[in-house]
């Protein structure tokens, strides 16, 4: 017969969301501290961001052509990869560094791991810190208005005063995307609306890190230096943008809280207790390493089958 | 108190306004009748007719083959014309009848009961199990065997299933909003062979002028109460179900009956009263034509055994190509290549797709977002158990709980890779339960 009709397992249809809308949405909620990272730094800024984004999906491109795999950059997830990377570096940086960070991203951390859902640590953090080891000086200067000063979770390590006003507004120094924690905030508000992220991940790891914080920060429940701490540091960016990463992050529900709470705990200990004033993305990145444990002792159980149990005792 | 429901489930487009205002219609086949001797769960049923035999609307042409199995009925008259396999919906060749119809609907005489609270309960369970009642939501499972729990004094609901979650049917719909009399009969009963049950109509809140209806008809039954719920699928999965309304919970080793419920849907209920109160076999039903395909989507009263394609014709045809025919609804009907197959007791909709939403997509890489996990009404993790699908770890399958899946399918649905998560879960549940069969 030649007009079969098409025949597949059920179900026939399916939703609209896909890969592609959500990397595109996350892209879309990264704008607003993009667009304020390169208002507050200049066009120097600009530039850097283009050099990561460039840089992550030529790399992308390149690398499935010589190993003669499909493309994958239509699904944008190496455009999120370098516009994340842009965001954790500071303006100053040499564009040929952001330019190889996009590609250590990619190549590194996430090709030859197998490509996108395979990676076992958030490929713009593993960057972000293969740079800061290797060129420490060019990934730590910041400079604001022209003058090099601190940032000011380094302030606040050396026990000099911020400004949270500030802080909350992003001017001031730091890498061009955490500054301003309102625009962040905008951001996370796209993503939880239309459904990419929950507070699962970000609210138990600011919770957390706040507890910490009162309980061993030293200052007790001093409000002003709290908010400091959350606000700073790339806090609120790592939270809800690089935490959440699906692919490095557990896929159970219980176990995004406890992910959630390892990271609030490890941040307050790099901090705190560690030589630099920072600890966001080697917190994530050693959480991501746990992912595969949290995972295992957090199986949720099948719906019914607690009764069983309870009716067999 | 919010409206009830369970966690998880998905929200697809739903379809329904295509065929839900639309009355249903009477529709008479023309051509021959097909009855396969297995629509239900459990024996197929045994021929008692002979090609050549004539037969008469309502007359037995196959009596049930075990405890748990159901006699089927012919219903139409006329001439048996063979008994030979037939394909059916879900793409097997089965054994089956074959009826020419003569077009007189000569029917055989039904014993009437005037009175059905002077019957006693063996009775009612009897003319059940004589009427060829079984599940007609899609299981297909023998009402009679349902209805005899090992301890009916320890039933305390009585579920009459009218959630109707699967999108774009609304069979169950225009039966309660045109006889939802016989719905409520036939649950009283129901309520007749537990003495210690209530009897709960769950029925979602999309349905707003249904929910009335059943309202108004048991204000002053002090038995029965309606329960709305809310509009989510698969709200209608048994096991969803039970938990809206009881807030139990089961699990797939669990009857209903060990959490002290019994479910049927809306059909099922009124075939029960046709059976017990009229004497009447299950040889009719109400089936939706629909989707965007359909000249005029709309619900027929149709005689099972009746023709899919008969059925399109009456409902006009095709006004656009249709690309794929479903057997039921979009999240668990079964696509067909061919719709020359029968009706059948389970069958309830026939829906044209002019787009084939499955195989349009290709598959892309799991990014682990959770969306299965959030999706799936039975706390599973389906994108780790389709992995351990296609890599054939049936140990870890079942450790996580793989065997709970309900085959609803809202984890492809959601699926943002496009991955077919619910085929592969189902095809390693049916290797593991084999293997069981297997050693047992």
């Amino acid at each position: 017969m030649s007009d079969l009709f098409s025949v597949t397992s059920a179900p026939h249809v399916r939703d609209k969301m896909d890969t592609k809308r959500i990397m595109l949405l996350v892209i879309v909620s990264l704008l607003p501290a993009s667009v304020f990272g390169i208002c507050n730094f200049g066009i120097r800024a600009l530039l850097v961001i283009l050099a990561t984004v460039i840089s992550a999906v030529v790399s992308e491109y390149v690398y499935e052509f010589i190993v003669k795999k499909k493309s994958t950059i239509n699904d944008l997830s190496a455009v999120v990869t370098g516009l994340l990377l842009a965001l954790n570096l500071p303006h100053t940086i040499p564009i040929w560094m952001a330019v190889l960070g996009g590609a250590f991203a990619i190549i590194v951390v996430k090709m030859l791991f197998g490509g996108l859902g395979q990676n076992f640590m958030n490929p713009a953090l593993g960057a972000r810190c293969f740079l800061v080891i290797s060129f420490t000086a060019q990934m730590t200067s910041f400079t604001y208005d022209g003058v090099t000063g601190a940032t000011p979770l380094a302030q606040l390590k050396a026990g000099e005063s911020v400004n949270v006003m500030k802080m909350l507004l992003g001017t001031e120094a730091g890498t061009i995307g955490e500054t301003s924690v309102i625009a962040l905030l905008l951001g996370a508000v796209i993503l939880i609306l239309f459904g990419v992220i929950d507070l699962r991940i970000p609210g138990t790891y600011i919770l957390t890190f706040a507890i910490f914080v009162v309980l061993f920060g030293g200052r007790g429940l001093d409000i002003t230096y709290l908010v400091a701490q959350i606000c700073g540091g790339g806090l609120i960016l790592g939270a809800f943008f690089m935490a959440t990463d699906y692919v490095t992050s557990p896929i159970t529900p219980m176990g995004k809280i406890l992910f959630g709470i390892c990271l609030g705990v490890l941040t307050g200990i790099f901090r705190i207790f560690g030589a630099s004033a920072e600890g966001v993305s080697y917190a994530i990145i050693i959480s991501n390493l746990l992912v595969p444990l949290i995972e295992r002792v957090t199986v949720p159980r099948a719906f019914g089958i607690q009764r069983e149990k309870e009716g067999e005792a | 108190m919010g409206l009830r429901t369970f966690k998880g489930g998905v929200h697809p487009y739903d379809g329904k306004d295509l065929s839900k205002a639309k009355p249903t219609k009477e529709l008479l086949p023309v051509g021959d009748l097909v009855f396969p001797l297995s629509q239900h769960i459990g024996a197929p049923a045994t021929p008692l007719v002979s090609v050549g035999d004539s037969v008469l609307v309502g007359q037995k042409i196959a009596e049930a083959g075990g405890f748990v199995s159901a006699p089927i009925y012919s219903s139409v008259s006329g001439t048996v014309k063979a008994i030979e396999p037939r394909r059916v919906a879900v793409g097997d060749m089965v054994n089956s009848i074959i009826i020419e119809n003569d077009g007189n609907y000569m029917e055989a005489g039904f014993e009437e009961t005037q009175d059905v609270t002077q019957l006693r309960k063996e009775e009612i369970i009897h003319k059940i199990k004589e009427a060829g009642v079984v599940g007609m939501g899609g299981a297909g499972f023998p009402t009679h065997v349902k209805l005899s729990p090992k301890n009916p004094d320890k039933i305390e609901y009585v579920i009459a299933n009218c959630a109707e979650c699967e999108p774009f049917l609304t069979s169950d719909y225009r039966r309660m909003i045109e006889e939802p009399e016989k719905l409520v009969e036939g649950m009283r009963i129901i309520l007749q062979l537990f003495d210690h049950a209530k009897g709960y109509f769950g029925v979602e809140d999309n349905k707003p002028d249904a929910i009335q209806k059943l309202m108004e008809l048991t204000k002053d039954e002090p038995r029965m109460k309606v329960v709305p719920l809310i509009t989510k699928y698969p709200q209608g999965g048994e096991r969803q179900l039970i938990k809206a309304v009881t807030d139990r919970e089961i699990n797939s080793k669990m009857l209903p009956a060990d959490a002290g419920c019994i479910v049927d849907n809306v059909e099922t209920i009124v075939a029960v009263y046709n059976a017990v109160r009229y004497g009447r076999p299950l040889t009719d039903r109400i089936f939706t034509v629909t989707g965007d395909a359909v000249m005029e989507p709309r619900n027929f009263k149709i005689k099972i055994g009746t023709n899919f394609a008969e059925l399109l014709e009456a409902a006009g045809g095709l006004k656009n190509p249709a690309k794929k025919m479903i057997a039921g609804g979009p999240m668990m009907g079964f696509a067909l290549f061919d719709i020359n197959i029968p009706t059948t007791k389970t069958t309830s909709a026939l829906l044209c797709m002019t787009e084939d939403e499955a195989s349009k997509y290709e598959e892309t890489a799991c990014i682990n977002c959770g969306r299965c996990v959030e999706a799936c009404p039975e706390g599973l993790i389906p994108s780790r158990l389709a992995d351990y699908s296609q890599h054939g770890q049936k140990a870890v399958f079942e450790k996580w709980y793989g065997l709970e899946c309900i085959e609803c399918g809202s984890c492809s649905y959601g699926c943002p890779a496009r991955r077919p998560l619910a085929q592969a879960i189902k095809t390693m549940k049916k290797q593991v339960l084999a293997d069981k069969r297997k050693k047992k």
